[in-house]
């Protein structure tokens, strides 16, 4: 899931400057898990707007925003009329979600969320990351722990010397990815996997922006 | 005699560090280390030691060369992706250098440049593979270069991290890599340090014990709680806080470890934060 977090409302406010009326959007699934962009947020939000005298046309979570197919589907219930007499779209999503809506819309689109990471949840409020994305996954060698997200050297060989009792020597309430990699393997009866010698990163998988076009 | 030489020759080694200066005034750093010409085998030059920015290792190392010395030209993959590490590797050779201490380098946030972009491109493992593939003619791209740059390879080790075995498995991974002497982490904790040499079972590897003199008992204190994998004894605490002269009794403290060493290694690597009278009294 994509974790974001919400931006300090005098933030969102000060984007929204010269905007009077604002359509608000959120998004039912990663921002809502994240509770972030759900139905509650959304509505406090919306409240807070009207409060520092904003006049908000229409408010809605949208399915995904990120998805164009469902978003055509979901404008058509706002209506056309609202996004001819709005003066800003104020997204609750991540990243992807704001610009996906900034593209299709003519109107000033601004986030309210920031974007943080590729991660687990493991309590409502406990989000971990645990994905870069690099296009390269090596979790078949290190026992199912990413060194390249987990690790802050993201290190493939190992661990670096500022690894003690188990933690990361840049946050020592972290624990080291490596630790754990050694750990897990060292249960499954694997170590052969850290002992062999792990080449470079490919960076040219990460040329970005990335796409995927099957077809 | 060569740093190489002096490693082969089976005499006990000695390096120290110098760290380069924050700015242009090299003079007064180069003058004081003077002192240690014939006295030390090879003198390890950081390279923006714990994220702190510094004048280039690269050209310091060049400077203590023209004087006389054996420079180690310390190279970290925090700062340079994998085209800049195999340049200034090349950079390196043709400027003399012919001693390179493969790391991969403290995080930028543990120093003064917090928002610095790490690279880490590579790491400790992958650039002592990169420079022994530089040396068999082939860059990283698997081009072929021109010359015949050689180089005498070393890296570092933790003997006191907890565990050890997920850094003896990396240090073995160095070593078969092409690295050739081992440069430790400070030891004030002998007994952690034969049980490393134990474990690890390497006895014809070059290692070179990590020597810090400690010259107050604050500064023991830091050493002991805020250095990941580096305990120092209670007896030694305890010698520190009483001693009449800390100074003096860091210098004693550091002379007792290294006769302990004497016999279980190669030699010893002193870090002295450019204090080269403090060198000179241990050596």
């Amino acid at each position: 899931m994509i974790i974001t977090e919400q931006k300090q409302f005098e933030k969102i406010l000060k984007s929204l400057e010269g905007a009077e009326k604002i359509i608000v959007f959120g998004c039912s699934r990663c921002a809502t898990s994240c509770g972030t962009g759900g139905e509650k947020e959304v509505a406090a939000i919306v409240k807070k707007l009207e409060k520092a005298g904003k006049e908000v046309l229409a408010s809605k979570v949208l399915e995904a925003p990120c998805d164009d197919r469902l978003n055509r589907i979901d404008f058509k219930e706002v209506g056309s009329g609202v996004f001819k007499t709005a003066d800003a779209v104020l997204v609750l999503s991540c990243g992807a979600g704001v610009q996906t809506i900034a593209d299709i819309s003519e109107l000033p689109v601004i986030p309210a969320l920031d974007s943080l990471f590729l991660g687990r949840t493991k309590r409502i409020g406990k989000f971990y990351e645990m994905c870069v994305m690099c296009g390269d996954c090596v979790l078949e060698k290190t026992g199912g722990i990413c060194p390249v997200a987990r690790c802050s050297k993201r290190l493939l060989n190992g661990p670096c010397g500022g690894s003690h009792d188990g933690k990361c020597e840049v946050n020592p309430n972290q624990d080291c990815a490596w630790y754990m990699i050694y750990k897990k393997l060292e249960k499954q009866g694997k170590l052969d996997k850290m002992e062999t010698r792990q080449p470079p990163k490919d960076y040219s998988k990460v040329i970005r922006p990335r796409k995927v076009e099957t077809r | 005699m060569t740093l190489k030489e002096a490693l082969n020759s089976g005499k006990f080694v000695i390096t120290v560090e110098i760290c380069p200066p924050k700015g242009t005034e090299v003079e007064p750093i180069l003058s004081d280390a003077e002192v240690l010409l014939g006295k030390v085998d090879a003198i390890n030059v950081t390279d923006n030691q714990r994220a702190m920015m510094r004048l280039s290792g690269l050209a310091f190392c060049r400077l203590l060369l023209e004087k006389g010395f054996d420079p180690i030209f310390q190279l970290t993959c925090r700062d340079r992706n994998s085209l800049a590490l195999q340049s200034d590797i090349l950079g390196a050779y043709v400027l003399g250098i012919r001693n390179i201490l493969a790391l991969s380098g403290d995080y930028p946030s543990k120093g003064d440049h917090k928002s610095a972009r790490p690279v880490f491109d590579l790491d400790s493992v992958q650039l002592v593979e990169t420079i022994k593939k530089l040396e068999k003619g082939e860059n990283l791209a698997g081009e072929k270069i021109n010359g015949h740059p050689k180089f005498t390879v070393g890296a570092v080790v933790n003997p006191g991290a907890v565990p050890i075995e997920p850094q003896i498995i990396k240090l073995k991974k160095k070593v078969e890599a092409g690295a050739e002497f081992i440069q430790t982490q400070v030891i004030y904790d002998v007994e952690i340090f034969k049980k490393f040499l134990h474990q690890l079972n390497m006895p014809k590897l070059k290692i070179l014990a990590g020597i810090f003199p400690l010259k107050s008992f604050k500064m023991a204190q830091f050493m002991n709680e805020k250095v990941p994998g580096v305990s120092v004894p209670e007896s030694i605490l305890k010698r520190m806080e009483f001693a009449q002269n800390p100074e003096e009794e860091g210098v004693k403290i550091a002379k007792e470890i290294i006769e302990e060493v004497k016999p279980l290694c190669a030699g010893i690597h002193i870090m002295a934060l450019n204090d080269v009278n403090l060198v000179l009294k241990l050596i």
